[in-house]
């Protein structure tokens, strides 16, 4: 697809017309590999600081691949690589001699399947902060209690910190993993899929924590649920077969998308 | 577009939907027909079958809006099917009070008894309603066929219909002035010239939708006004 047909976001309905935006994630003429094959093409899109951007598409479309990127997670696997830039404020995350545990403090990812750690819900939590800070017990507690209150969860496990994270519900775990996410301070929180596994509660919890959220952090989440990204997202981004189809104003997209790829698959007409 | 959705029984849902707004319109048509007949032949036996045929219409509403609220909890539809889906609610309720203001007439009819006015009189109130069928006709067909510039036609074409009425309220006020004893008659024919022209704004009405339906966007140009019965009514009126 060329360049002229990606739609810049228009501000309007969801964000303030006399709001002003600030990138904190832009994504420039990038392109990955896994092996020979090219999974994401020409991808240029920005995530805004206190916004949401919702990444929906088919599966396979690369939605997940481009979440990968944003913290170099691909770098776990050979052979696969991503060419272009993504800068965080100014740093190039893809450059060669960029820190990744620095890079994935500041960018959290939360994953689809809840995956609490086998200890406690409070070395849950204290476990990611040790890695980056040397605090006394007191601090670490207050830090710990902090994250767990952003996560919605203190209330639920206040008095039972020294049980197992696994012993938790499924809705519980998730957030667990978005309380030890906001344990290390990130400005990027990356979900992927957050809800999938969740019964509607959890889920409406999980919603409403990203709400929440959004206030101090780039908020990306990639979803299959159009409700979701509808209710959740200020901003919405359309991937098809590894291209950045459309993207804009979720409102826009969801009632009156410019593209009639996006239009198909927003009202279930795909293939 | 891909015109099915991989889900068949939306494609069922959405196309159930048009077939019942169809019927409507097919419905309030004839209703609109009729009662202007009745009025020209003072024919109280069908300006009878008028008022007890709008149930069928009333009905027919109340069948769109609970299929429209069921298809919206079960699909949770987005941009051109949740646009069908709430048009389909907006036209039920114009084809509606289409058929209210056709019952109306037929009550008119009803009332006037044997005091009928001159043919001359009902000729200006006949040709509104040649206009307004017209109307109604092309932006069903518009609807039908998803045609937004045939339903944007019908938008800009409801001018001649004012146009139309304000000549008849000016010729009943000129009978009304002669003779004191034809007023009743002119006022009830008075309100059969302002119901059509209420049934052409309706059928603008549903023009809007339509557009709405097909672009998603509202309209945003100025529609020509014809209707200027209020300005006259008074300088008219000797005021």
């Amino acid at each position: 697809m060329s360049m002229a047909n990606f739609t810049v976001p228009t501000v309007t309905n969801s964000v303030g017309a006399n709001e002003t935006l600030t990138e904190k994630v832009t994504v420039k003429d990038l392109d990955f590999f896994y092996g020979d094959h090219r999974a994401l093409k020409n991808i240029n899109v920005s995530l805004y600081h206190g916004k949401v951007t919702a990444f929906i598409g088919p599966s396979g479309c690369g939605k997940s691949t481009l979440l990968r990127i944003l913290n170099r997670m691909y770098d776990l696997y050979p052979n696969q690589r991503a060419t272009g830039t993504v800068r965080l404020d100014n740093d190039n995350i893809l450059s060669p001699s960029q820190d990744l545990n620095l890079l994935r403090a500041k960018v959290g990812m939360v994953f689809q399947k809840p995956t609490p750690f086998p200890m406690t819900i409070y070395e849950n939590i204290a476990f990611g902060i040790r890695l980056y800070e040397k605090l006394p017990k007191s601090e670490l507690d207050d830090r710990v209690k902090h994250a767990l209150a952003r996560a919605a969860l203190w209330d639920e496990v206040k008095d039972k910190l020294g049980a197992n994270g696994q012993s938790l519900s499924g809705g519980q775990q998730q957030r667990l993993c978005i309380a030890r996410t906001v344990a290390v301070r990130p400005e990027v929180i990356l979900f992927d899929e957050p809800c999938s596994a969740l019964d509607p509660i959890s889920t409406a919890k999980i919603e409403e924590l990203i709400d929440e959220l959004k206030e101090d952090y780039t908020i990306a989440i990639v979803t299959h649920n159009m409700q979701q990204a509808a209710r959740v997202s200020d901003f919405t981004a359309f991937m098809y077969l590894g291209e950045l189809v459309e993207y804009g104003d979720t409102t826009k997209i969801f009632t009156t998308p410019n593209d009639r790829r996006t239009q198909d698959y927003i009202t279930g007409r795909f293939g | 577009m891909n015109e099915q959705h991989t889900t068949k029984a939306f494609d069922a849902d959405l196309q159930d939907l048009s077939r019942m707004v169809a019927e409507m319109g097919g419905l309030a048509e004839k209703q609109v027909a009729d009662a202007v007949d009745a009025l020209a032949k003072r024919d109280t036996t069908l300006a009878g079958r008028v008022q007890s045929a709008d149930a069928a219409i009333d009905a027919l509403q109340q069948e769109v809006e609970e299929k429209s609220v069921l298809t919206i909890a079960r699909r949770q539809p987005m941009a051109v099917d949740l646009r069908d889906i709430v048009g389909a609610l907006r036209l039920a309720n114009d084809l509606e009070r289409i058929g209210d203001l056709a019952k109306n007439i037929a009550k008119r009819v009803i009332a006037l008894n044997a005091e009928f006015p001159p043919p001359k009189l009902i000729r200006g109130v006949e040709h509104m309603t040649d206009l307004v069928l017209e109307q109604l006709k092309a932006v069903l067909d518009a609807y039908a066929r998803r045609d937004d510039s045939k339903a944007m036609a019908v938008w800009r074409g409801d001018e001649e219909i004012d146009a139309v009425c304000t000549s008849v309220f000016r010729e009943l006020l000129t009978y009304m002035m002669e003779d004191p004893r034809n007023i009743t008659f002119c006022i009830h024919l008075m309100f059969c010239a302002k119901n059509i022209e209420r049934m052409g704004d309706h059928a603008t009405n549903i023009a809007e939708t339509v557009h709405y339906i097909i672009d998603g966007n509202p309209i945003t140009e100025r529609r020509p006004k014809g209707d200027t019965t209020t300005i006259p009514a008074l300088s008219g009126a000797g005021n």
